[in-house]
C-alpha cells in the first residue's frame, strides 16, 4: 500500500510537510482526504484541504526558488571548471606516460594508461613517486566527470530549451563563452554561430583568413555530421535556433518542445542535399 | 448544451462570454465577481465554447496537468471542487501561486506530468482530468495518468498537433493520438478547436475499464 504525503507528519510541522510534498512518492492515488481524517491527522476533510492548500503552496514555492536559483553563473563556473580539469588531467596523463615508459616500457596514453599505473604494486621509490602522480591524475579526470554531472543536472533547470536542443554541456559552454545567459540572449545569432571561434574571426577580419563557419557549436553532432560543403548552413541553421531557444530561456523560461522538431526538419533538409548530389 | 454549475454566459460591456466567479487572474475583463473566461486564451474554454459535451456539472474533483500560469486553472477551480495544478515549469508557476492564493481549492504542484508517482502520495482520485501538456507523447501522458480518474471519471484533453510533430499534417497526427489513445481510453467526443486554437484537437474520453 502507499503512503500519503502526511503519512507519520506532526500535523503542525511546516517543514517536513513541505519535504513530504515535495520528495515524496507513490505508486497509486488513494482517497488521501480520508485516510488523514482516519489517521488522525486533519479533524474532517475540511480542515484536510485547508492544510492541503498551506503546505503545497508553500513547498511549491519553494520548488520554484530552488528551480530558479540555479543560476547561470553557478554553471559558467561549473563548465569553466569542468575544462580545467580535463585539460590539466590531459596534461598530466602525458607527463606520466612519458615517465612510465621510461620505467616500465610498457607505455600506453592517456588517462586510462595513468588508470592502469596508480593500481600497480611499488617496488622502489620512483614507483612510489610515479603512482602517486598516476593517481592524482585520475582523481582529476573523476573530478572533471563529477562537474559534467552536475551541469547536466543544472543546466536544464537554467536553460530548459537551450539544453533540449545542444544538450546540457554545450548550452553550458556557450554560456560561458558568452559570460551569462542574458548575454548569449542579446547575441544575434551569427555571433553565436562562431562562439568559441574568436582567433580565426579575427584573423578573418584582419583579412588574410576565410571566415569561420563554426566555433564551439562544432562539438555537436549536427554540425560536425553534416558534410563540409553544407556544415555552415547546418552551423547557422542550428545557431539560429539556438538563440531563439536562449532567448526563450530568459526571458520567458517556458518549454517549447516545437523548436526540436523545426530544428530536426531543417538539419534533416540540409544534410539530404549531401544525397541529392550524388544522384 | 448546459453549462457546469458556476459557470454561466455573462454580459460584459454587451459582449456576452463564458464567465466564472473569482478573483481576476490575467487581466480579464470583469463584471462584479464575474470574471470573463476567454476561449482564445483556454483550451478548455474553447471546448465549452464548441459546445462540446465535457459532462462537467460543477463541484468535481479535478486534476489539470499542464496548468501553466493558471489561466484556465483559475477558472476551473472557481466552479470546481478540490483542484490539483501540476505543472513543470518553474517560471509561469509564479503566476499560478498568485492565481491560487485566494483559492483555497487550488492546489498547485511543481511536478512533471509524465511522472504521475512524484504527485501520486499528494491527489486523491478524481473525477475530472484536464490535460493541456505541449510536450510530445500527450496520448502517453493520459495513459499514465489514468489511474488518476475514477470509473466513471472524464478526461478532457486538449491535443497540439505542433507539438507531436510540426512537419506532419495535424490530421494524421490526431489519427494516430486517437489510435493511442483508444487502448485505454474510450473517446466519446473528438472536435477541432478552430478558430479559437489552431491545429488544437479536444477530447472527452472515459476510462477503459481494466
Amino acid at each position: 500500500m502507499s503512503n500519503g504525503w502526511f503519512a507519520g507528519l506532526d500535523p503542525d510541522d511546516d517543514a517536513a510537510a513541505v519535504e513530504q510534498i515535495e520528495a515524496g512518492r507513490a505508486e497509486t492515488p488513494e482517497d488521501w482526504p480520508q485516510q488523514a481524517v482516519e489517521a488522525g491527522f486533519a479533524d474532517d476533510e475540511a480542515a484536510y484541504y485547508d492544510r492541503l492548500h498551506e503546505v503545497t503552496m508553500a513547498a511549491t514555492s519553494t520548488a520554484v526558488a530552488e528551480r530558479e536559483g540555479a543560476d547561470d553563473q553557478q554553471l559558467v563556473h561549473a563548465v569553466r571548471a569542468m575544462a580545467d580539469c580535463e585539460r590539466t588531467a590531459n596534461e598530466l596523463a602525458e607527463r606520466v606516460a612519458e615517465w612510465g615508459g621510461s620505467r616500465h616500457g610498457d607505455s600506453g596514453s592517456g588517462v586510462e594508461y595513468a588508470r592502469s599505473l596508480a593500481d600497480r604494486t611499488d617496488e622502489d621509490e620512483g614507483d612510489t613517486a610515479l603512482r602517486a602522480l598516476a593517481e592524482q591524475t585520475a582523481e582529476l579526470a573523476d573530478e572533471a566527470d563529477s562537474l559534467r554531472a552536475y551541469i547536466e543536472r543544472t543546466a536544464p533547470a537554467v536553460a530548459p530549451n537551450l539544453s533540449m536542443l545542444a544538450g546540457p554541456v554545450l548550452a553550458a559552454r556557450l554560456i560561458s563563452l558568452a559570460g551569462g545567459l542574458e548575454a548569449l540572449a542579446k547575441k544575434p545569432s551569427g555571433t553565436v554561430q562562431v562562439l568559441g571561434a574568436e582567433d580565426a574571426l579575427f584573423a578573418h577580419l584582419k583579412g588574410n583568413a576565410p571566415s569561420p563557419k563554426h566555433g564551439v557549436i562544432f562539438t555537436h553532432e549536427y554540425v560536425r555530421g553534416t558534410r563540409r560543403e553544407d556544415r555552415g548552413s547546418a552551423a547557422r541553421a542550428f545557431a539560429g535556433k539556438l538563440s531563439i531557444a536562449a532567448r526563450i530561456d530568459h526571458y520567458s523560461g517556458d518549454r517549447r518542445p516545437d523548436l526540436q522538431a523545426e530544428l530536426d526538419e531543417r538539419i534533416e533538409r540540409i544534410q539530404a542535399r549531401a544525397e541529392e548530389g550524388d544522384e | 448544451m448546459t453549462l457546469p454549475t458556476g459557470v454561466e454566459r455573462h454580459d460584459f460591456d454587451g459582449e456576452t462570454s463564458l464567465a466564472t466567479q473569482g478573483q481576476p487572474v490575467y487581466g480579464e475583463r470583469t463584471d462584479g465577481d464575474w470574471r470573463r473566461w476567454d476561449p482564445h486564451r483556454s483550451k478548455l474554454g474553447a471546448m465549452l465554447e464548441q459546445g462540446m459535451d465535457t459532462g462537467l456539472e460543477g463541484g468535481e474533483t479535478v486534476l489539470y496537468l499542464g496548468a501553466a500560469a493558471g489561466t484556465t486553472v483559475s477558472h476551473v477551480a472557481d466552479f470546481g471542487g478540490p483542484t490539483y495544478a501540476v505543472e513543470f515549469a518553474p517560471r509561469p508557476v509564479r503566476e499560478l501561486l498568485d492565481a491560487a492564493e485566494s483559492r483555497r481549492n487550488l492546489f498547485p504542484l511543481l511536478k512533471d506530468a509524465r511522472k504521475p508517482e512524484s504527485y501520486a502520495h499528494v491527489v486523491e482520485p478524481v473525477d475530472v482530468v484536464v490535460q493541456d501538456v505541449a510536450t510530445r507523447g500527450q496520448a502517453r501522458v493520459a495513459t499514465l495518468n489514468k489511474q488518476f480518474l475514477t470509473d466513471d471519471g472524464r478526461l478532457l484533453a486538449a491535443i497540439k498537433a505542433r507539438s507531436e510533430d510540426v512537419t506532419a499534417d495535424p490530421d494524421a497526427v490526431f489519427d494516430s493520438v486517437r489510435t493511442e489513445l483508444s487502448a485505454e481510453y474510450e473517446l466519446l467526443e473528438t472536435a477541432r478547436l478552430d478558430p479559437f486554437h489552431e491545429d488544437h484537437l479536444g477530447i472527452v474520453a472515459r476510462p477503459r475499464e481494466d
